[in-house]
């Protein structure tokens, strides 16, 4: 039995009273590839940001690598959803790859020609390479999910959180982002990914975790990814429920 | 031509112009470096809110010391606009009310005890003695040497706390949501930046005055982004537009009788806002309009569109 690579019990989190997420219990194992799908609203992003304890949870608690994030957060890399940054801000490829190291890099210290190495090759990894001294707000929906996938890989994780990373990219780069989870799973990796295509979900993650504010289900896809999960986790608004069907049986 | 360069002269031997060009000059050069990042983090209504909010402690400080040395009333003023900048993050981060309402209050709010503390030491103690008007709209001309030292004093600790934390500001102005993942201590950062930002501020009280000065920080920053996609070159542009307006601001305000320095300054470098508006490559409006009469021309098919359109 592979250790769990992140625990989450009992967790609420609230914004104004409301519970965005309502008493979640769930472990992710070591070395899993596993997707968080569930409707707008589900509280998808929150968990990823409860289990980096970038927001405060009303109750319960999170544990990565059997620790508090505090003392793991090295071992933690992220890929925020490509929306939420400006990307007319005045920088380059390489420079938003190198981000990745300011953890490591400490205070006053400045990215050096090792650093830029490491950077290069982590654009190499997600092939855009050859774009390293391009302006940002010139980049593709897809290029600009290579770059923060680049800016995820040099950190050198061990569990990696990825907010919809396939969200309105081509189909090369959705094809390249499958191979990399599926690198970064030999590897070793756990990988949590925020998923919203249904059609697509049973046949890339071997884990799933159906979440609508409440856990709904969760476990292997076979046992978890089910008609009456997916009907208790969209309600009555999804139609296409048939079509995943035969991969889930 | 005789007047220019009768100016250059007098810029090294008048005291009195060589003293406001001087501290125009630092006034410009703290504000476009540090507004550089106000412009990129969407948050340019703070620099007004901030010279705003100072007033209230140059009051105070007169009050409380009743000294009317610079030093003593900027730092006063910097604590004020230091208190209101932690009203506004703690006001705007418990959610309910939203960042700009935060601003506007604490704007009005600090702003109307400035204005009431001003009255109360006009009918008293003579704050027109003191100089203390002065700072609502600035009077360049009261600059001395030492006010000159104040202000680079401040201003290079502002710029070194910027430097040590270059890397740390890009990312908090990028993604601070990344920063925090990364264990960086994202809020005390913020706090950090804002609080440099206050420096710059303070620093142009004097000068251009509460009213005006948040122009100055938005401004040469707001220019320098037309030309360039580089951070660092941003920022060296800025400063670069904010000497600039300083300095031509000083001289023009001496040429040209009851001209005020403050304003001359401010629409000094809302000059090169416009000029970079229209001129800058491929940002700039005369590019793109010349762009776009280019491509439409090399297809028929889209000037049609492009009429119909109009």
């Amino acid at each position: 039995m592979a250790e769990a690579a992140i625990e989450v019990r009992d967790l609420t989190v609230a914004y104004r009273e409301k519970p965005v997420l309502w008493d979640i219990d769930w472990t992710v194992p070591e070395g899993d590839l596993v997707a968080i799908a569930g409707p707008n609203g589900a509280g998808k992003t929150t968990l990823l940001k409860a289990i980096m304890d970038l927001l405060e949870p009303s109750a319960g608690q999170v544990r990565v690598l059997g620790q508090p994030y505090r003392d793991v957060q090295k071992e933690v890399g992220y890929v925020p959803q490509r929306g939420s940054v400006d990307w007319d801000f005045p920088t380059n490829v390489l420079d938003v790859v190198l981000m990745g190291l300011y953890g490591r890099l400490g205070w006053f210290r400045r990215p050096g020609q090792k650093e830029r190495e490491e950077a290069r090759a982590a654009l190499r990894k997600v092939g855009i390479e050859d774009l390293a001294n391009r302006q940002i707000s010139e980049l593709s929906g897809g290029q600009q999910q290579r770059t923060f996938l680049a800016r995820a890989l040099v950190q050198d994780a061990t569990i990696y959180l990825m907010d919809e990373p396939f969200q309105g990219v081509d189909a090369t780069t959705e094809r390249a982002i499958i191979d990399l989870l599926r690198q970064l799973q030999r590897e070793g990796k756990t990988v949590v990914v925020v998923h919203h295509d249904l059609q697509t979900l049973p046949e890339y993650f071997s884990s799933v975790l159906l979440l609508n504010v409440r856990r709904i289900a969760a476990g292997p896809v076979e046992e978890a990814f089910t008609d009456e999960n997916l009907r208790r986790t969209y309600g009555g608004r999804i139609s296409f429920i048939g079509a995943p069907q035969g991969e889930t049986g | 031509m005789e007047l220019l360069s009768d100016l250059f002269v007098a810029l090294f031997t008048d005291y009195t112009l060589r003293t406001v060009a001087l501290g125009s000059a630092v006034l410009g050069l703290v504000s476009g470096a540090l507004g550089t990042y106000a412009v990129l983090r969407g948050q340019s209504l703070i620099g007004d809110a901030i010279s705003h909010a100072a007033l209230p402690g140059i009051a105070l400080a007169f009050l409380l010391t009743g000294s009317r040395m610079t030093l003593v009333l900027l730092l006063g003023a910097l604590a004020a606009g230091w208190v209101a900048t932690l009203c506004i993050m703690q006001v705007s981060s418990s959610r309910r009310v939203t960042y700009d309402t935060a601003l506007g209050l604490a704007l009005s709010v600090f702003f109307g005890v400035g204005l009431m503390l001003l009255t109360y030491l006009q009918q008293t103690a003579g704050a027109q003695q003191a100089g203390l008007d002065t700072f609502l709209f600035g009077q360049a001309a009261t600059l001395v040497t030492e006010d000159v030292w104040t202000m680079a004093g401040m201003g290079g600790a502002g710029l070194l706390g910027m430097a040590l934390f270059w890397k740390e500001f890009k990312l908090l102005s990028f993604d601070p949501a990344f920063g925090r993942s990364l264990g960086l201590p994202i809020r005390a950062l913020d706090v950090l930046l804002t609080t440099l930002l206050v420096v710059a501020i303070v620093i142009g009280l004097q000068t251009v005055g509460v009213v005006l000065m948040s122009a100055m920080l938005i401004a040469p920053a707001a220019a320098a982004r037309q030309w360039t996609d580089s951070l660092g070159v941003m920022v060296g542009l800025a400063v670069l537009f904010g000497i600039l307006a300083g300095v031509s601001g000083a001289l023009i305000s001496s040429v040209v009788p009851r001209l005020p320095t403050g304003p001359t300054i401010v629409l000094s470098v809302s000059a090169i806002v416009v000029i970079s508006l229209f001129l800058a490559p491929r940002r700039g409006l005369v590019w793109r309009w010349m762009r776009e009469r280019r491509s439409t021309r090399q297809h028929p098919a889209l000037r049609m569109v492009g009429e119909e359109g109009r």
